[in-house]
């Protein structure tokens, strides 16, 4: 048990899933040519006047909702004024004092434990441009010059920001597990962290165990995946507490994480130490959300995580775990529930998912999105290992087959001939060369070691390329030993 | 009192290049600005919601939409300088 406790919180930005931009009429989709989705408003061309996205607020309310937050009856934006080059206005727009959602909260699992983490508020923005540092390492130092795209310029974003309720890494990256898991189900936002669709930046804390005062924060940015936000928060933590271990205090500053050197190091601070000067948004005019509105939204809700957890557990008798591990994305139940839905039996289409499925996932990197085989494809080889058709190892190497070739498990069978042997006769050739073959461990057995039968089962496993039906082994085996024959 | 590190200060903020000359007439011109708002918040106002628009106007939305914008040449017309589809700008630090 460490001497200190982290205290940290969370700052995460979402792209909404608008086919529009925030405040304009130009495409909202990832990708396209350089500067090819703008216009005179996101462009920041004098005389443009911004007009707000409804879908924006829709989406917006909706997690709002989703996250137990109260829907303020009166909001505003504000101009966030700052200078770099990927805001071709010189500020961008936000909401400040006014946001649309307050106080709301999430429960979150990790390693078994319920834990809550209160949401400070949730609140619409635009998002900015994408710079390119022309130099040979492609950093922003000693770049010559920096190259823009405003595609991305006023994409609509939503900000969320956490109380400081997050007390280890793995806390954190199950809470941003189960955010994901929700935006996706409410379909409010790719959630693409390699796209940028998805980002999180975090500031962290540490305090003597047992103390209620807050010690001096880091913020850390630049994590890019689930894995990366574990890690910088565990290296934070490590390097906050040699600081104060060897007596020094640590400084309150904003520190990027190194995915390569695995190491947070300092920006410097007088490049980064910004003024927003915020001002209410004149071009825009207040958004009062009355309760029609917020209802509407709200019956639209779909089906949650924590939700869907409760019925799969339910329905199909899942363990807690199976289901948390299900609900990890909307896809991942998705994809579940349509291979039961075929008839595949609930709980080993939960084994094949948590094991080779996402085994294959983490090991190609891919979603399961991406994955050539269907749903029904993998009820349809379940069903061929129920009716004994083929054996559960031969089902790995056919599965392993299916994930590269999205063919099925009948066509993969039948071209290799991979059909479980459970005829007696065929078997009993086999099974009589190996007693021959094995003489001193017949004799053991006959001795009374009756474990030595599972290396002759093993055996004849072998000889037959792992096609032969265990259990009938077993028994040829016990019923020829024992007959004395 | 406003000081004349303020307007350096805020003049910093919005890169402007201000002479001698213009940072004393500011710190004067913005010491009165700042004197008629210290009147102004001298009045009762606890009552008052602040006005953030002075029109009796809310809830402005667009349907969302998409329609064409400007094409990349166009958006790089007015670029003094461009570079394969990009605005280039000047080293950023």
């Amino acid at each position: 048990m460490s001497a200190y406790e982290a205290v940290i919180g969370l700052e995460i930005h979402a792209e909404l899933k608008t086919s529009s931009k925030m405040f304009c009429a130009c495409d909202a989709s990832f990708g396209g040519e350089p500067n090819s989705r703008t216009c005179p408003v996101c462009l920041g061309l004098p005389g443009v006047l911004p007009v707000l996205n409804r879908q924006a607020v829709v989406l917006a309310t909706r997690l709002a909702l989703a996250l137990n937050c109260e829907i303020a009856p009166h909001s505003i934006f504000h101009r966030k004024n700052y200078f770099y080059p990927d805001m071709p206005k010189n500020f961008q727009i936000s909401q400040y004092d006014l946001p649309l959602g307050v106080g709301g909260h999430l429960e979150v699992e990790a390693d078994g434990e319920s834990f809550r983490v209160g949401i400070t508020r949730v609140h619409l923005e635009e998002d900015t441009g994408k710079t390119v540092h022309v130099s040979e390492s492609g950093r922003i130092h000693g770049s010559e010059y920096s190259l823009e795209d405003f595609n991305r310029a006023g994409v609509p974003l939503l900000e969320i920001v956490t109380e400081p309720d997050i007390r280890t890494p793995e806390q954190a990256r199950a809470f941003m597990q189960e955010l994901k898991s929700i935006m996706e189900h409410l379909e409010v936002s790719d959630c693409r962290m390699e796209e940028g669709s998805l980002r999180c930046d975090a500031n962290i804390s540490l305090r003597p165990a047992g103390s209620t005062k807050l010690g001096v924060k880091t913020e850390v940015k630049n994590m890019n995946s689930f894995r990366a936000l574990q890690r910088a928060l565990a290296y934070e933590i490590e390097r906050q507490e040699g600081v104060l271990e060897s007596g020094g205090e640590v400084n309150q500053e904003t520190r990027h994480w190194d995915a390569d050197a695995n190491v947070t190091t300092p920006l410097r601070t007088k490049e980064y130490a910004y003024d927003y000067r915020y001002f209410p948004e004149p071009d825009l005019v207040p958004l009062e959300l009355d309760r029609e509105f917020i209802a509407s939204v709200e019956a639209t809700l779909p089906e949650l995580p924590a939700q869907r957890r409760r019925r799969l557990r339910e329905d199909y008798g899942l363990p807690a775990h199976d289901a948390v591990i299900l609900t990890s994305s909307k896809a991942m139940g998705d994809f579940y529930e349509a291979a039961v839905a075929a008839g595949a039996d609930p709980k080993a289409a939960s084994n094949w998912m948590m094991g080779e499925l996402s085994a294959y996932l983490n090991a190609k990197g891919m979603e399961i999105e991406e994955v050539p085989v269907s749903p029904a494809q993998l009820a349809g080889m379940i069903k061929l290992v129920e009716k004994g058709t083929i054996s559960g190892k031969i089902a790995k190497s056919v599965f392993e087959e299916m994930l590269e070739s999205g063919r099925s498990a009948e066509e993969i069978v039948a071209e290799r001939g991979l059909t479980q042997i459970s005829d007696e006769g065929e078997l009993d050739a086999v099974v009589g060369e190996v007693i021959k073959e094995n003489a001193s461990v017949v004799e053991d057995f006959r001795k009374g070691k009756e474990k030595a039968v599972s290396f002759l089962v093993g055996q004849v496993m072998r000889k037959t390329q792992g096609r032969a039906n265990p259990q009938l082994v077993n028994d040829l085996l016990l019923r020829k030993l024992r007959g004395g024959d | 009192m406003i000081e004349k590190k303020d307007v350096e200060y805020v003049a910093w903020l919005a890169r402007l290049e201000l002479s001698e000359e213009e940072i004393e007439r500011f710190t004067r011109q913005l010491g009165q600005v700042l004197e008629h708002a210290e009147k102004i918040k001298s009045l009762d106002t606890s009552e008052i919601r602040p006005t953030s628009h002075p029109l009796p106007l809310k809830n402005v939305m667009r349907e969302d939409l998409v329609k064409p914008g400007l094409t990349q040449e166009e958006a790089l017309s007015n670029a003094p300088r461009a570079e394969g589809g990009y605005f280039v700008v000047p080293r950023i630090i």
